[in-house]
């Protein structure tokens, strides 16, 4: 899924209420980030708006899950919205523009297919920046809990009883 | 409940209470023995451990710093994080899985059966299977081992039924749901596996043996046994005789204490037993202690282990249930025809979805590493586990970095040898073969991850010149020093030590008790 960069500067009410085309995802100048259809907004206080939408992108590519909407990569990126990260976010999104533009392209959101992105973070891979925020994926995307049934996993057994009598050893296609 | 002076210099002062402290500590209480047992982590039960994998880690795990070099890919990937291990009053027993199994006779013989291989430092252990075998026997009815005394073995989860017609599809005829310290009915006081999943988290049930809820408390119950948790032990003292006479502990405070003592029994695991002893330095003791033959620290082993996931076009749901209950064992043979000496067992393994994401393909990312995630339901698991050579540079040496008290941390180096790379190779091709048999789309031979068996870096010599220890376990150079764990192993078998670390330390207890009444020690 691409993102779209919105310049226009609308407030968090307009933007939630408008409808936006599918697939798109919007961030908004004032310091919001939003999907099109309203399912979920952040707000961003420390980084750009622009930065964010970058990183969830980035996310999305390191990790692609089709089936995985982007409320969740948003929770697990959230947390670089932080006087803590601001350099690395900074340094870091300008590094990975700079190697799209290396590569032919405007900056690295307004690429369009997820392989020609993905060339561009090869590039930058070997990175602080790049290693910062695939490390900090693995716990923060696949460790929320509500991420776990979309892949099947059950977590916690106990305080159901284990699967003793809850399908252990079910399995019937063998 | 005991409690001890500092000043008793009668105690025998137990460092660590995980498979080898914990149960020698609960051993020679029994025995009338007094005991002062103190731990560096905090005490944790089955209400208390949780469901839950990065949670858990947080709670049990030993987080202090490490450092790590060499050619292994864990130092690149875990480059803090060497090991898997646990701090907390039971030690690794409250993670293990289980899985419980006697080294095979000529194991016990590595070098004699071997032959020399070029670039291992391999020894033969000064015991051999005959005299383990009553020791094996304690064990096993100690931990409630299944298939083994009159005890049934477990019901086969599905990631077991996936992995057994596998198994038998390539004619191996030695396959079951394993020899496991988790009960399969009513056993000790302790009830039966409920299948929750979650061995490697701390059992909520109590079905998984762990000294944490038996051998610590049933040697309280005696009263010759004080456990100090939070209690880190900083350094060993001596005499101007040049016996150890007690220990330097930081108490749950952050205050210094010292403990005199009889005996000083180490039972760290293997990168903080010799990290300790090295810490020990003195004037007298200029290499650290117990150090004379310069083997303290060297000839570490962590298994030859790896992993394989699969994924098939159906569901498993291989987190139901026991993590390892199932093996099959007809590679643990030695076979140099296939290219290696030693054999390795292989054995089934789950992980949840937050750690398999950390641990199928440290630093994967992309679609290859995440469509393998996206069938994480219709995964099933393996693990190798096999006997890795000792090599004198693979080890504990003192780093620059300090832990937490000012203390040099352990910094753990480890190349494999090229039998390790040519075993986990045979490994990887005949586990993808059992999952292909079953008609597997695509399949993983995942790397090794921070090793949770760590062995051989105070190892057990008949010369005194080849190793730390004696047959007993007690130091060549000081009588009153005693390592305890799996840091004593000579050579690693293909078999999860922790069997072997009760059985001895069943043994050195019965040992070191008899010496003390006859006025030896
Ligand atoms: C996930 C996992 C699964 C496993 N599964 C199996 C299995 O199925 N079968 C098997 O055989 N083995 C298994 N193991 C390995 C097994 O747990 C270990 O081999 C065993 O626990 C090692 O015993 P030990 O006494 O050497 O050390 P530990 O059990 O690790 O105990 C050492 C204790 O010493 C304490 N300590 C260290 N330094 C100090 C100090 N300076 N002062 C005070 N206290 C200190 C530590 O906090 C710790 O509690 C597994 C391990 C892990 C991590
Ligand atoms: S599967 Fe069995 S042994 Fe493992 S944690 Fe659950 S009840 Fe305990």
């Amino acid at each position: 899924m691409e993102k779209r960069v919105d310049k226009d500067g609308l407030t968090r009410r307009a933007l939630l209420g408008r409808a936006v085309a599918a697939g798109a995802l919007a961030v908004m100048g004032a310091g919001f980030i939003a999907a099109p259809d309203a399912a979920w907004a952040m707000e961003v206080s420390v980084i750009s708006p622009d930065e964010m939408a970058t990183l969830l992108q980035m996310a999305r590519d390191i990790y692609p899950h089709d089936q995985v909407a982007d409320a969740f990569y948003a929770v697990a990126v959230k947390g670089y919205d932080s006087e803590a990260s601001k350099d690395l976010v900074a340094a870091g999104v300008a590094e990975l523009n700079a190697a799209a533009v290396a590569q032919g392209h405007a900056d690295y959101l307004s690429i369009g297919w997820e392989e020609d992105r993905v060339k561009v973070l090869q590039a930058i891979e070997g990175g602080v920046f790049f290693q910062t925020i695939r490390a900090g994926l693995v716990t923060g995307l696949y460790n929320q809990k509500e991420v776990w049934p979309i892949f099947g996993y059950e977590g916690e057994s106990f305080s159901k009883g284990g699967y003793i009598d809850r399908g252990f050893d079910d399995i019937n296609w063998l | 409940m005991a409690t001890f002076d500092l000043n008793d210099d009668s105690v025998v002062v137990i460092i660590g209470t995980g498979a080898g402290g914990g149960v020698l500590a609960n051993e020679l209480a029994q025995k009338g023995v007094k005991v002062v047992a103190l731990e560096a982590g905090g005490r944790y039960l089955p209400e208390d451990y949780i469901n839950d994998e990065w949670e858990s880690f947080g709670q049990l795990a030993w987080l202090d710093a490490r450092t790590t070099s060499g050619t292994w890919r864990v130092a690149k990937d875990f480059a803090g994080l060497p090991a898997w291990i646990v701090k907390a009053v039971g030690g690794t027993t409250t993670h293990w899985a289980g899985a419980s199994i006697r080294f095979q006779d000529h194991e016990w013989k590595a070098l004699t059966t071997y032959g020399t291989v070029e670039g291992a430092n391999l020894l033969d252990w000064p015991i051999d299977a005959a005299e383990m075998a009553p020791w094996y026997e304690k064990a096993e009815t100690k931990l409630g081992v299944t298939r083994t005394g009159d005890r049934a073995g477990l019901p086969g989860n599905n990631n077991y039924k996936v992995f057994e017609k596998g198994a038998k599809a390539l004619g191996y005829k030695e396959v079951h749901t394993g020899r496991m310290a988790i009960n399969s009915a009513d056993y000790d006081g302790r009830m039966a596996c409920q299948q929750t999943g979650f061995c490697f988290q701390g059992c909520k049930w109590g079905a998984k043996w762990s000294a944490a809820y038996t051998d610590i408390p049933a040697g309280e119950a005696t009263g010759n046994l004080e456990v100090r948790d939070r209690a880190h032990v900083a350094r060993i003292l001596h005499n101007d005789a040049g016996k150890v006479s007690g220990v330097e502990y930081f108490d749950k405070d952050g205050n210094l204490q010292m403990q005199k003592a009889r005996i000083v029994c180490v039972a760290g695991n293997s990168f903080e037993s010799p990290r300790l002893l090295l810490n020990s330095a003195s004037s007298m003791f200029p290499d650290g202690l117990a150090n004379s033959s310069g083997m303290v620290g060297r000839n570490y082993m962590r298994h030859t282990t790896g992993s394989v996931y699969a994924i098939f076009d159906k569901p498993v749901r291989m987190w139901r249930g026991t993590t390892m209950a199932g093996i099959v064992q007809d590679e643990a043979r030695h076979d140099p025809s296939r290219g290696f000496v030693g054999g390795y067992e292989l054995e089934t393994l789950s992980l949840g979805l937050p750690f398999m994401a950390a641990f199928l393909n440290p630093g994967g990312w992309g679609r290859s590493f995440t469509t393998a995630l996206d069938h994480y339901e219709n995964m099933a698991g393996m693990w190798i586990v096999g006997e890795d050579m000792p090599q004198l540079q693979n080890g504990v040496t003192l780093s620059e970095a300090k832990d937490q008290f000012g203390l040099p941390v352990a910094n753990v180096h480890f190349d494999d040898h090229p039998n390790d790379i040519a075993m986990r190779n045979h490994a990887y091709k005949q586990g993808i073969a059992m999952y292909e048999a079953v008609g597997a789309t695509r399949a993983f031979p995942t790397p090794p991850y921070p090793s949770t068996h760590n062995l051989g870096t105070n190892r057990m010599s008949e010369r005194p010149e080849d190793g730390v220890v004696n047959r007993w376990g007690q130091s060549h150079d000081i009588a009153n020093l005693f390592v305890s764990d799996g840091s004593q192993f000579t050579t690693g078998a293909a078999e999860n030590p922790t069997l072997t670390i009760v059985a001895l330390a069943i043994r050195q207890a019965d040992h070191i008790a008899s010496e003390m009444s006859r006025g030896n020690l």
